[in-house]
C-alpha cells in the first residue's frame, strides 16, 4: 500500500536558506543544495523548494541552485514562490523541478490552474493555500499571508481541485510556528471535500504530531514542516521508525 | 551510449541527470542515426497515451524505436513510454501502442477500492514476480516512486514486479530485451537509480 510522505520545506532567499538550520552533524548550513542532499540521504520523501526572493537577480539564483539540486537529488522536488504565469511553470519544470506549487498565483490569475494542468498535467500543479479562521470561517490569505482575500477556503480549493490541481497544501496560518500540531479540523473539511492528495502543512511540533495527523485523519497524504526538521529537533528517520511502530505505512 | 528518446512529451532533465549521476553516458535525442547508433535507448514520458503515440508517429520515432527492438536493443519504457510499450490503450478511447509487448493499458478506476484515490501517488512497495537483472542491486519490499491512472493488464509474460493499491499492479515489465517501468527511476532515490545502473549493465 502506498505510504506516507514526510516532506522538509526549504525556504530559500538570495540563494540561501533562510530559515536558520543547526544539525547536530551538519551545523549552520544555508546551501539549499547540501541540506536537499542531507533530507534525500536521511528518509525525506520529497522536498519543497520555496523562492521567497522578489528581485530578478535573486530568481536567476533560485533557478541555479534548482538546477544544481535536481542534478544530485533524485527524489520528487517541488517548486513554489512567485508563480504567476505559464511561463513561471516552463522556468522552473526546465531546471529539473516535478510538480510545482501556486498560491497567490491563482488568486490573482483565476485561469492559471486550468491552464497549467491542460499543458503539463495534473499531477504538476499542486495549490497551496494559506488558510486563517476570520469570524469563524476559514479564509484563504494571500501575499505570503498578509492580505485576506476574503475566499471561504474548502470552496476555493474545492475550485482549484476542479479546474485541474492534482495536489493540495494545506498551511494553516492559525497553527503555524506555534508547534502545537497539525490543524486537524481544517485537514478533516478539506479532505472530505477533495479525492486528491492533501498535505498537511503548519504546526509540527514533535513526533506525536505526525502520528495524530495520520492516525485521526486516513486521508491525508503527507505531512510538510520546515523548522522542526531543519532545527534537528525532529530527525525524518526517528521520525518514519516511531511512525511504522504505530502502524502508519511510511519508507523506511 | 544511451539515448534518451525526445519527442516533445515531459521531461527530460532527471532522466538525464539520474543517469549522469551513476556514470552512464547519455544522450537526448530525437534523432535517427544517433539512436540507431545507441547502445541502448531510453523511453520516457508524461501526459496522454494518445498524444504521446502521435507524437511518436508524426517524427517517425516508432518505427525506429520498433526497428531497433527487434534488432534485440536493449530498450526501457518509463511511466507512460512503458504502457506506449503495449499494444493497446484505452486511455479516453482505444488506442494503439508501439506492440513491443502483449497486454493492453486500461484505467483503474472501476477496478481498486473506490474509496482510494487517482491518480496512485506516491511511494509504494515492489513485488518480484520473477527473477530479473533489474532487481540485481536491490530487494523486494523496497518503495519506488509512482505518478499514473492507467495501468498495464494481460501481461502476464513480461510481468516481473508489481505494486499494491488494493490490487496487484503491474510495477515493472520485461521480456528479451524489452523492459519498462510503470514509476520513475529516475525519481526513486537509490533504489530507482540501483535499477538504472543494473539496467546499463546489462549486455
Amino acid at each position: 500500500m502506498i505510504t506516507k510522505r514526510i516532506i522538509p520545506c526549504l525556504d530559500v532567499k538570495d540563494g540561501r536558506v533562510v530559515k536558520g538550520v543547526n544539525f547536530e552533524k551538519l551545523k549552520e548550513v544555508a546551501s539549499p543544495v547540501d541540506l536537499a542532499k542531507f533530507y534525500s540521504e536521511n528518509g525525506a520523501d520529497e522536498l519543497v523548494f520555496y523562492d521567497i526572493t522578489a528581485s530578478a537577480e535573486g530568481r536567476k539564483l533560485f533557478t541555479g541552485i534548482l538546477t544544481e539540486a535536481a542534478s544530485s537529488v533524485f527524489i520528487p522536488l517541488t517548486v513554489g514562490g512567485g508563480i504567476r504565469e505559464l511561463s513561471d511553470f516552463e522556468r522552473v519544470l526546465s531546471c529539473g523541478a516535478d510538480k510545482v506549487s501556486v498560491n497567490s498565483g491563482a488568486i490573482a490569475n483565476r485561469a492559471l490552474i486550468g491552464e497549467a494542468a491542460k499543458k503539463y498535467g495534473d499531477q504538476c500543479v499542486v495549490i497551496s493555500a494559506d488558510i486563517k479562521r476570520v469570524d469563524g470561517a476559514f479564509h484563504v490569505f494571500a501575499k505570503g499571508g498578509r492580505e485576506d482575500t476574503g475566499l471561504e477556503a474548502i470552496e476555493w480549493i474545492k475550485r482549484c481541485v476542479g479546474e485541474g490541481a492534482g495536489e493540495v497544501v494545506v498551511n494553516s496560518m492559525d497553527t503555524d510556528g506555534v508547534k502545537g500540531g497539525f490543524d486537524l479540523e481544517l485537514l478533516k473539511a478539506v479532505c472530505d471535500v477533495v479525492d486528491v492528495p492533501v498535505i498537511a502543512s503548519g504546526g509540527a511540533g514533535k513526533t506525536e504530531d505526525f502520528i495524530r495527523l495520520f492516525k485521526e485523519i486516513p486521508k491525508v497524504d503527507a505531512g510538510l514542516a520546515a523548522s522542526v526538521f531543519h532545527f534537528g529537533e525532529i530527525a525524518i528517520p526517528d521520525l518514519k521508525r516511531k511512525l511504522k511502530e504505530e502502524g502508519v505505512n511510511v519508507r523506511l | 551510449m544511451i539515448a534518451i528518446i525526445d519527442y516533445g512529451v515531459g521531461n527530460l532533465f532527471s532522466v538525464c541527470a539520474s543517469l549522469k549521476k551513476i556514470g552512464a553516458e547519455a544522450i537526448v535525442t530525437s534523432d535517427r542515426r544517433e539512436i540507431e547508433n545507441a547502445d541502448k535507448i531510453i523511453l520516457p514520458g508524461v501526459g496522454a497515451f494518445s498524444d504521446a503515440m502521435k507524437k511518436l508517429k508524426q517524427t517517425g520515432l516508432d518505427e525506429v524505436i520498433k526497428a531497433e527492438a527487434n534488432k534485440g536493443k536493449y530498450i526501457m519504457g518509463i511511466c507512460l513510454g512503458m504502457q506506449m510499450l503495449f499494444e493497446k490503450s484505452y486511455e479516453y478511447g482505444e488506442h494503439e501502442g508501439l506492440g513491443l509487448l502483449k497486454g493492453s493499458i486500461v484505467p483503474m478506476k472501476g477496478v481498486i477500492d473506490e474509496r482510494l484515490k487517482i491518480p496512485h501517488i506516491g511511494w509504494n512497495a515492489l513485488r518480484f514476480e520473477k527473477p530479473h537483472f533489474l532487481f540485481k542491486y536491490i530487494k523486494e519490499g523496497d518503495c519506488v516512486y509512482f505518478v499514473h491512472s492507467y495501468y498495464a493488464t494481460d501481461c502476464k509474460d513480461s510481468l516481473i514486479a508489481t505494486t499494491e493499491y488494493d490490487q496487484y499492479l503491474t510495477a515493472a515489465v520485461a521480456k528479451g530485451n524489452v523492459l519498462g517501468c510503470q514509476f520513475h527511476p529516475e525519481k526513486s532515490g537509490e533504489v530507482g537509480l540501483a535499477m538504472l545502473k543494473a539496467f546499463c549493465e546489462a549486455v
